[in-house]
């Protein structure tokens, strides 16, 4: 049966071609250690946040790799070849407004982390607020929030070397082979460079991509034309399913309304409290480079949007979505029409730059989660004198047992089981917008009211996405033929539910953050009244503004200064 | 361009009308009802489809307008 054994499928020129960019752009991971050289690399300032120095373009490709992931690329066209609009779409206005939203606050934060050495935004809280339990939650909801999200990574490469002819069934050794590899390899140029490996490497990633979505929207428009895609993904989406219901939706009606604009807001809202967003933003240079990312980060956005409808494009080409297991997966929608309208060696081109846009969230989300590990757990509560050289190396050392605990999760459990747990990390890291963003602008809300409200939201979010079922039911191709069968239920089915006492579906992370908030703010009054202590607040109004020092770094060295 | 640093209060006009811009360019894009329906079409793209497309050039035009009072506007 196996795909190797038998002498079928492996695509070699497109396998040829993702080699070629992996060779060079892990030769760029290990090379990175030397960009901008620092005298030491053994400090966070350096490892996990590059010397806080990344000028304008540098901190736009590292965000933009950063924030658009292979599982991006592949899961929203998949969701809209699947099921449409509310649950592919949205992605388009809420990375839109995610950007306004970061202009507001995010240099804010970029200062005081700035002026009181913070490396994650536990810190922050931490030093804000003075409660090392409220900064623990933080940053536990950052750690738990990254690490499915890091596993997904890995199911975007999956979803390339199943296309390419490798995986599937057979050998688990052989079949798991080239991701092991590549993921061995991410760790060491991780291990050695910190944050530069992957701002160096999202520069190719990048290009590659754009470069790919170009070549695909001409080719969609000359050889389809939008016009018959949309009818296609019209008449699909319209379609009854077994259950009577439509098969997805086209056009949201007024009773998804709400889901939509919810799913917007509040993914963007959660969008930089994830730990590797805010890395990436903290190793910018100043003020002013986060808010010139703030307005050309959207061309990022236009991309994600055109390539959202490469899901309708595999509607209309009827794409198969059935891959070397026999099974039918959404997720390879866009692989599989790669592999259906290009030539092998542009195939091997895009698969690369979807594989390539895996290693550099990975290994920022890596970073960021460690960072929070040595800072707000290590430092905090195990051994509350280690230098900065101890911090960075627990933070190596996690780096690498994060990556592997991702690669065990993705290995050994079912792929849907990354998938629920990342839709319960958007849920959760919401949950943490209150202590970091309105900490930025006021100390009113009481620390243990946040840590209450943060408590309270969590259970809400986590059990009203387990209550979300439908059947689970499996697409096998058999003999040519897809045959459906079903095994009991799934949980977790959907991130939108009933708001509470209402019939009015709206994103569950935005319903619990409404729980959050009220629970907050009434305890904060009640906390108040009775006079609970408030903590020492180690910030100064002024911390808030401070911008990058008065001597600007000279062109060409920009960032090479050393910081002790 | 290297950075310099900022001198001096942003006049409050400024920072108002940044506001304004910033807010527009996060609330308009949420208003589902306004822009969820078929037509008019645009090269083939429904009217749903190229209007939330169209918003990613006006949100960054409008973050770009709040750059410039916010950074220009303390000279």
């Amino acid at each position: 049966m196996s795909a190797l054994a038998a002498g079928t499928g492996v695509h070699g020129v497109q396998f040829a071609v993702v080699l070629f960019f992996f060779v060079v752009v892990t030769a760029g991971g290990f090379l990175a250690a030397r960009w901008k050289r620092p005298e030491s690399m053994q400090s966070l300032e350096e490892w996990g946040l590059g010397g806080r120095g990344f000028g304008t373009i540098t901190t736009w490709f590292l965000l933009g790799g950063d924030l658009y992931t292979a599982y991006t690329f592949v899961a929203v066209p998949a969701a809209m070849y699947a099921t449409g609009a509310v649950s592919g779409f949205f992605a388009v206005p809420y990375t839109i407004i995610a950007y306004p939203i970061i202009f507001i606050f995010m240099p804010r934060l970029w200062s005081v982390a700035r002026t009181h050495g913070y490396v994650t935004p536990a810190d922050f809280v931490r030093g804000r607020y003075g409660s090392r339990y409220l900064a623990l939650a933080v940053a536990l909801t950052g750690i738990i929030a990254t690490m499915p999200y890091i596993a997904l990574q890995l199911v975007g490469i999956q979803a390339v070397l199943d296309t390419m002819g490798l995986g599937g069934s057979g050998n688990w050794f052989v079949r798991d082979l080239p991701l092991i590899l590549a993921f061995a390899v991410l760790a060491a140029y991780t291990y050695s460079s910190g944050l530069r490996a992957p701002a160096l490497i999202a520069f190719a990633k990048d290009t590659l991509i754009y470069v790919v979505i170009v070549v695909a929207v001409v080719y969609i428009g000359v050889k389809i034309g939008f016009g018959g895609m949309f009818d296609a993904a019209k008449t699909k989406l319209a379609t009854p399913t077994a259950a009577g219901t439509p098969t997805g939706v086209f056009i949201p009606s007024n009773q998804v309304y709400w889901a939509y604009s919810t799913l917007a807001l509040g993914s963007a809202l959660a969008l930089f409290m994830y730990p590797h967003a805010m890395t990436a933003v903290l190793a910018s240079r100043s003020r002013r480079v986060i808010r010139r990312n703030a307005m050309i980060l959207p061309v990022y956005s236009l991309m994600l949007g055109l390539l959202a409808l490469l899901g309708f494009a595999a509607i209309y080409k009827k794409t198969s979505v059935f891959g070397l297991d026999h099974y039918a997966n959404a997720q390879l929608a866009v692989p599989h029409l790669f592999d259906q309208i290009f030539p092998d060696w542009f195939a091997g081109v895009a698969f690369a730059a979807i594989a390539i846009g895996a290693l550099v969230p990975a290994a920022i989300m890596s970073i960021a989660a460690a960072n929070l590990f040595s800072r707000n757990v290590y430092r905090e509560f195990i051994k509350p004198d280690a230098s900065p050289k101890q911090q960075a190396q627990v933070s190596k050392i996690v780096s690498l047992v994060v990556k592997f605990g991702a690669l065990l999760f993705v290995l050994g459990l079912d792929r849907q089981n990354a998938i629920n747990l990342q839709l319960l990390g958007g849920v959760w890291i919401l949950q943490t917008i209150l202590a970091i963003v309105v900490g930025l602008y006021t100390r009113w809300l009481h620390r243990w009211a946040l840590l209450a409200g943060w408590s309270v939201a969590m259970v809400y979010g986590t059990v009203e996405a387990y209550k979300q079922k439908v059947p689970n039911t499996k697409i096998k191709l058999i003999d040519g033929k897809a045959v459906p069968s079903t095994h009991g239920i799934r949980h977790f089915a959907s991130s939108i539910a009933d708001f509470p006492f209402t019939h009015t579906k709206v994103y569950i992370a935005a319903s619990a953050l409404i729980i959050n908030i009220v629970v907050t703010v009434v305890l904060t009054f009640v906390l108040r009244a009775v006079k609970a202590p408030a903590g020492i607040d180690e910030t100064e109004p002024e911390d808030y503004l401070s911008d990058a020092p008065s001597a600007p770094t000279p062109r060409g060295t920009r960032g090479a200064r050393t910081r002790t | 361009m290297p950075d310099e640093p900022q001198r001096g209060p942003i006049p409050l006009a400024n920072k108002v009308i940044a506001g304004v811009l910033l807010a527009v360019a996060i609330i308009a894009p949420l208003l589902v009802p306004t822009y969820a329906r078929r037509g008019p079409e645009l090269w083939g793209f429904p009217f749903f489809y190229w209007y939330q497309l169209m918003w990613v050039f006006l949100a960054a035009l409008f973050t770009y307008g709040a750059y410039l009072l916010i950074e220009k506007g303390r000279r």
